[in-house]
C-alpha cells in the first residue's frame, strides 16, 4: 500500500481511491472533509455522482436506552443478510474544553474485524440537533464508497434534536422503559420524528407500559400531518398521496432486546419494509428533496459564515464592543454598519 | 476556520481488565481538548489497527499493566505501518520496566509514561508530537 499523506493527495486522486475501496483514503475522507480543508467541496463534488443508492437509517434517542447497542446488533442483522454497513456514531464535544469521549465504539466491539463494516465517531464541535455538522458529508462519502445501508447514530437527545430526520431515509425513535415519565417524549416532537418507534430493553420491568404509552401517542397524532419546523422551513416527513393509492406508512412500536438479538431480526425486516415503502409510493422523492434542501442550506450557511468573517475587522471586533459598550452606538446599528461592508 | 481537532484513540489492548488508568487519561484527554476515541478493554492489536484506521487518529494510546506489552506494542506499530498508516504516534502508558524502555522506541512505540506522569505532561507531548509530523 502506498504512502496516503494527510494533506498531499489531492482531492480528485483521494476521491478515486475512495471509490476503488481503499479503507484508508475513506478515513481520510472523512477527515478532510470534518476538518473542513479548502479542497473538501472539490472532494465531495467528485464523490457526489456515485452517492444515491445507500439507504440510510438514523438511530435516535435519550441517553442510556440502547443505542449503541442496537446499532452493533442491526448492523450484524444487515451482515447476515449479505448487506454491508457504514455507521456513523456521534457524542457531543464538550462546551467546556472542546475535547470530547467518543465511546461508542466500547458496545460495538462484536463489529470489529469485519471488512463489510466501516464505524467512524464524530464529535458534535459546538453543533446542535444531534449531529455534527459534516455528518452528512461523511454519509455521502460512506455512500459513494458503496456501503448498502448507512446507519447515524445521534448523540443522546432530549426533545428536540431533530436534525436526522432531514439527513436518514428511515428515522428510528429509541425508547426504554424506566426512563422516566412518557410526557418528555412528547414535548416537542422527538415521536413525530419516527418512521418506527422501538422500545429497546424490553426485557425489563415496565416495558409493556412504556409500549402502551407510545400507541397511545399515535392513535392520538394519528390524521395529524407530520410536519416539522426546522431552521424556519416546514418540513413535512410524509408525502401527501392520494387517497387509497399506496396508503400511508404505519408508524409502529417493535421491542428490541439489542444485547441478545432479540426482536431485531422483526426491525430490520421493518426498515426494509419502509424502504420498499418508500420507493413504492413514491414518498422518497420527498425524502431525497429534503435532504438535498437541508445539505443545500447547510453549505450556503457555511460559506456565507465564512465569507462574513472573513469581511470583519482584521484587529476584531474590539474596538466596536468598546464604542457599543461606552453607548456611542447601539448594537443593532453597530451590526449593520459592519454587514454593509459584506 | 477551526484549529484541527486531535483525535487520539485510547485502547487496552491485552487480557487484563484493569482499565481505570486507561478510563482516566481518556476522559483527562477530553479536559485538555482533545477527541478521544476510547475503545474498552481486551482488544487485540487487529482490533485497535482497525479502529485507528477507520477513526483515522492522529495518535494511538495504549494502556498496559499485564506485562505483555513487549509482544502487544510492536504488533500494534506494525499493524498500523502494514495498512498504511506510517504517521501515526503510538504511545504507551502503565507499568513498563526501565530496561523495555528503548526495545519499545526501536520498534517504533514513540513515547512511554509510567504511573508517575502527569495527564498535562502526556497532553504536551502529543501536541508537540503532532506539530511536528504536520510539519514534516
Amino acid at each position: 500500500m502506498g504512502l496516503l499523506s494527510r494533506t498531499r493527495v489531492t482531492s480528485q486522486a483521494l476521491a478515486e481511491r475512495v471509490l476503488s475501496g481503499d479503507r484508508l483514503a475513506l478515513a481520510r475522507a472523512i477527515t478532510r472533509v470534518e476538518r473542513e480543508r479548502p479542497d473538501a467541496h472539490e472532494l465531495l463534488s467528485a464523490l457526489y455522482p456515485h452517492t444515491g443508492r445507500a439507504h440510510i437509517i438514523g438511530v435516535t434517542g435519550a441517553p442510556g436506552t440502547g443505542k449503541s447497542s442496537l446499532v452493533t446488533a442491526l448492523t450484524q442483522a444487515y451482515r447476515a443478510a449479505g448487506l454491508t454497513v457504514g455507521v456513523v456514531a456521534i457524542d457531543p464535544t464538550s462546551p467546556f474544553t472542546g475535547g470530547a469521549l467518543l465511546g461508542d465504539r466500547v458496545r460495538m466491539r462484536a463489529l470489529s474485524g469485519d471488512e463489510g463494516v466501516f464505524i467512524r465517531s464524530m464529535a458534535t464541535r459546538g453543533s446542535l440537533g444531534g449531529l455534527s455538522k459534516t455528518t452528512g458529508d461523511a454519509v455521502t462519502i460512506l455512500d459513494a464508497a458503496g456501503f448498502d445501508r448507512i446507519i447515524v447514530e445521534t448523540v443522546g437527545v432530549g426533545q428536540a434534536e431533530v436534525a436526522i430526520a432531514s439527513t436518514a431515509h428511515t428515522t428510528l425513535v429509541v425508547e426504554a422503559p424506566g426512563l422516566g415519565d412518557e410526557v418528555q417524549a412528547i414535548k416537542a416532537g422527538i415521536l413525530e420524528i419516527a418512521d418506527i418507534l422501538v422500545v429497546n430493553k424490553a426485557d425489563r420491568p415496565g416495558a409493556d407500559r412504556t409500549i402502551r404509552a407510545l400507541q397511545l401517542m399515535l392513535e392520538l397524532e394519528a390524521g395529524t400531518p407530520r410536519q416539522l419546523h426546522h431552521h424556519g422551513q416546514v418540513v413535512r416527513l410524509q408525502a401527501q398521496l392520494p387517497a387509497g393509492k399506496e396508503g400511508e406508512w404505519m408508524v409502529d412500536v417493535l421491542k428490541t432486546v439489542a444485547i441478545n438479538g432479540q426482536g431485531v431480526a422483526g426491525l430490520r425486516e421493518r426498515i426494509e419494509a419502509h424502504r420498499t415503502w418508500l420507493h413504492d409510493s413514491g414518498a422518497i422523492v420527498g425524502r431525497e428533496r429534503i435532504r438535498i434542501a437541508h445539505t443545500l442550506e447547510n453549505i450556503i450557511r457555511a460559506e456565507l459564515n465564512r465569507r462574513i468573517v472573513a469581511s470583519m475587522p482584521a484587529d476584531g471586533l474590539d474596538d466596536i464592543v468598546d464604542a457599543v459598550r461606552r453607548r456611542e452606538v447601539d448594537p443593532y446599528r453597530a451590526a449593520d454598519k459592519l454587514l454593509t461592508k459584506f | 476556520m477551526s484549529e484541527d481537532k486531535i483525535r487520539v484513540l485510547v485502547a487496552k489492548p491485552g487480557l487484563d481488565g484493569h482499565d481505570r488508568g486507561a478510563k482516566v487519561v481518556a476522559r483527562s484527554l477530553r479536559d485538555a481538548g482533545f477527541e478521544v476515541i476510547y475503545t474498552g478493554i481486551r482488544q487485540t492489536p487487529q482490533m485497535i489497527a482497525e479502529a485507528a484506521l477507520q477513526e483515522d487518529v492522529d495518535v494511538v494510546g495504549l494502556s498496559i499493566l499485564s506485562g505483555a506489552h513487549m509482544t502487544l506494542c510492536p504488533k500494534v506499530v506494525e499493524m498500523l505501518r502494514a495498512q498504511g498508516q506510517d504517521d501515526v504516534i503510538v504511545l504507551v502508558g502503565g507499568i513498563i520496566p526501565d530496561e523495555d524502555v528503548p526495545r519499545l522506541r526501536e520498534a517504533g512505540i514513540d513515547a512511554i509514561f509510567g504511573p508517575g506522569a502527569s495527564t498535562k505532561e502526556i497532553g504536551d507531548f502529543i501536541r508537540q508530537a503532532v506539530a511536528a509530523r504536520n510539519e514534516a
